[in-house]
């Protein structure tokens, strides 16, 4: 069968260092758009990314990344930017010599990969200091001027593990802001991060990984409905708090309705979001409660990170 | 390939490598010296052995071979540790061509440094004989012994380059290995022919222009039991160096980015 060229695919694939476990017969797809790893340390994300990357082979299983592998480095490694975790250098090299060189590498001529790298510096707001040694720069300078290496070829396939280390609160929301530039010129771009609430924030799939298995993947909405073992919680801003807790609690499948401190709401757990739904429609079109807001309370990474997970790191 | 040679050539790290290389050479100035306007005759003779003796006992054995440990062995197993070798797999470079380029890399600094010095050490050799001397350069076998040397140095970096290019690929830490190689290359006379062509200084000593009247167990390092033709010599080195080069092609492929194991 020949393999898709718009997605990334992963079939049955496991990685075991020795007797350890990498990764343990994974197998999904991912379209265009950020996709964010997530998973306490030592789940397998680098190492899901260094298999994707070619850095390491698969103990079973293939891979392919638009259709290529990494045994077509030529074609392979045009397509795809890594910007790994590793805060290493060649030595004595500055940031401009850093990105120009892997350009020349890719095939580029003088004049464009001088082209390509100062645009790739500029997008990286490293343009001022990319004729320092590198060895001179402070962590989140190193971070970006990898992060610019990484895109300055335009890859379609752009693996990022943990970009936002490092960097301070201006730095960060322009990285994630570049992330969603690229993504929306239909790139791939899988991140790897355990800042939770930026993970949600810009992500549009989660692979939710521990111990080398992954728990759970797709779009996080998606994600959060097949967690069954947790009710989901809904967050109701109404006027009539009291009267919706009670009508709520007369539904089976409602575990618990709390009204808000303030009195002004309830967070209502329930195992069918469904059918509480038309419950709400049917109190709200009986002119029984004013509501301001509906919203669900946990359908973030963080809240499906603590429900799959938990705060342990194993399996929840 | 350039950044390859600045990172071998111009660092404080090799300084070492370069003491290698022209510590001879500095033996030999020292002589100048102190003994310079002896007269020619026997001494241009003894001299002509002594520098034998050097390239073929020092330089063959231990110079160039530990200088080639040290070049070649960091290649990519320094990347390894410096962890940049990411950098290289990661370019739309088959890996080949990787493990070419750098062989080439680690070639020309050691060719660059070992061809240097032994010239050095030829011209300063020479140089206290005055015109006695020029004339045994230019007139006589000299300048063709000086040729010979040039050449066998070159394919003693090429050779043992190889070695341990593919040695590095093998072990994480190939200082054992090398070691182990440094034992056959020893004992490797007393070995069946087919056997010796496994070895980097059988293909060396055919090329040497000054065989050396050593006796006793010494002789096991200069003695050519079966002689061949220098072209023949010249052939079978540099078929064994890419059939090493070929294997290490092969090698890379296994190779993996794990740092943390390093």
């Amino acid at each position: 069968m020949t393999p898709d060229t718009s997605q990334i695919v992963f079939e049955g694939v496991s990685k075991f260092y020795g007797e350890v476990l990498g990764v343990n017969k994974v197998s999904f797809s991912l379209h265009p758009g950020i996709t964010s790893l997530v998973g306490p340390n030592g789940s397998g994300k680098t190492t899901l990314m260094n298999l994707l990357t070619g850095l390491i082979r698969p103990s079973q299983g293939a891979i392919y990344v638009l259709g290529l592998t990494p045994q077509q480095p030529i074609e392979f490694f045009r397509q795809v930017g890594y910007c790994t975790q590793f805060d290493s250098f060649p030595p004595g090299t500055n940031g401009y010599d850093f990105i120009y060189r892997p350009l020349r590498l890719h095939g580029f001529g003088h004049g464009q990969a001088a082209k390509l790298a100062n645009e790739a510096l500029e997008r990286a707001g490293m343009a001022q200091v990319a004729r320092r040694k590198v060895a001179g720069y402070s962590k989140g300078m190193r971070q970006r001027i990898r992060l610019a290496q990484a895109i300055a070829h335009h890859p379609s396939v752009l693996v990022l593990d943990e970009p936002l280390n490092g960097l301070d609160p201006m730095a960060r929301a322009e990285s994630i802001a570049l992330f969603e530039a690229i993504a929306k010129q239909g790139m791939h771009v899988i991140i790897s991060s355990h800042i939770l609430e930026e993970v949600d924030r810009i992500s549009d799939r989660v692979v939710l990984m521990s111990s080398g298995y992954v728990v759970a993947e797709g779009q996080i909405k998606e994600v959060r409905r097949e967690v069954r073992d947790h009710p989901m919680q809904i967050l109701v801003r109404c006027s009539n708090a009291a009267r919706l807790a009670a009508a709520a609690f007369e539904l089976d499948h409602v575990v618990e309705a709390k009204i808000l401190d303030d009195g002004h709401g309830v967070l209502v757990r329930t195992r069918d979001a469904e059918q509480f739904y038309l419950l709400l429609n049917k109190i709200v079109s009986g002119g029984l409660v004013e509501v301001d807001a509906v919203a669900p309370a946990d359908d973030d990474v963080n809240s499906i990170y603590q429900y799959l997970i938990g705060s342990d790191g194993g399996p929840a | 390939m350039r950044n390859e040679v600045r990172r071998n050539l111009f660092t404080r790290r090799r300084i070492w490598i370069y003491l290698l290389a022209l510590i001879p050479a500095l033996i030999i100035l020292t002589h100048v010296i102190f003994d310079r306007n002896q007269p020619s005759g026997p001494a241009l003779e003894i001299d002509t052995q002594v520098l034998a003796g050097i390239v073929q006992l020092y330089y063959f054995r231990l110079g160039i071979f530990f200088a080639c440990m040290a070049i070649f062995t960091w290649l990519f197993r320094g990347e390894m540790v410096e962890r940049t070798l990411h950098y290289q797999f990661l370019v739309p470079v088959r890996r080949e061509v990787l493990v070419v380029g750098k062989f080439l890399a680690g070639a020309v600094v050691a060719i660059a440094l070992f061809e240097t010095a032994v010239l050095a050490c030829f011209g300063l050799m020479y140089s206290r004989f005055g015109s006695a001397g020029k004339s045994y350069v230019f007139d006589g076998p000299g300048f063709g012994q000086l040729g010979s040397y040039l050449l066998v140095t070159a394919l003693a970096c090429l050779g043992y380059g190889a070695v341990f290019l593919a040695l590095s690929l093998l072990f994480k830490n190939p200082i054992i290995p090398g070691v182990v190689i440094m034992g056959w290359e020893a004992i490797a006379p007393i070995f069946p022919a087919w056997a010796q062509l496994l070895s980097v200084t059988f293909y060396l000593k055919h090329l040497c222009p000054v065989s050396l009247p050593i006796t006793g167990p010494l002789a096991i390092f200069t003695i050519v039991a079966e002689p061949v033709p220098a072209f023949v010599a010249v052939l079978g080195l540099v078929s064994l160096t890419i059939a090493i080069l070929v294997l290490s092609c092969f090698l890379i492929h296994r190779m993996e980015i794990t740092y943390t194991a390093e």
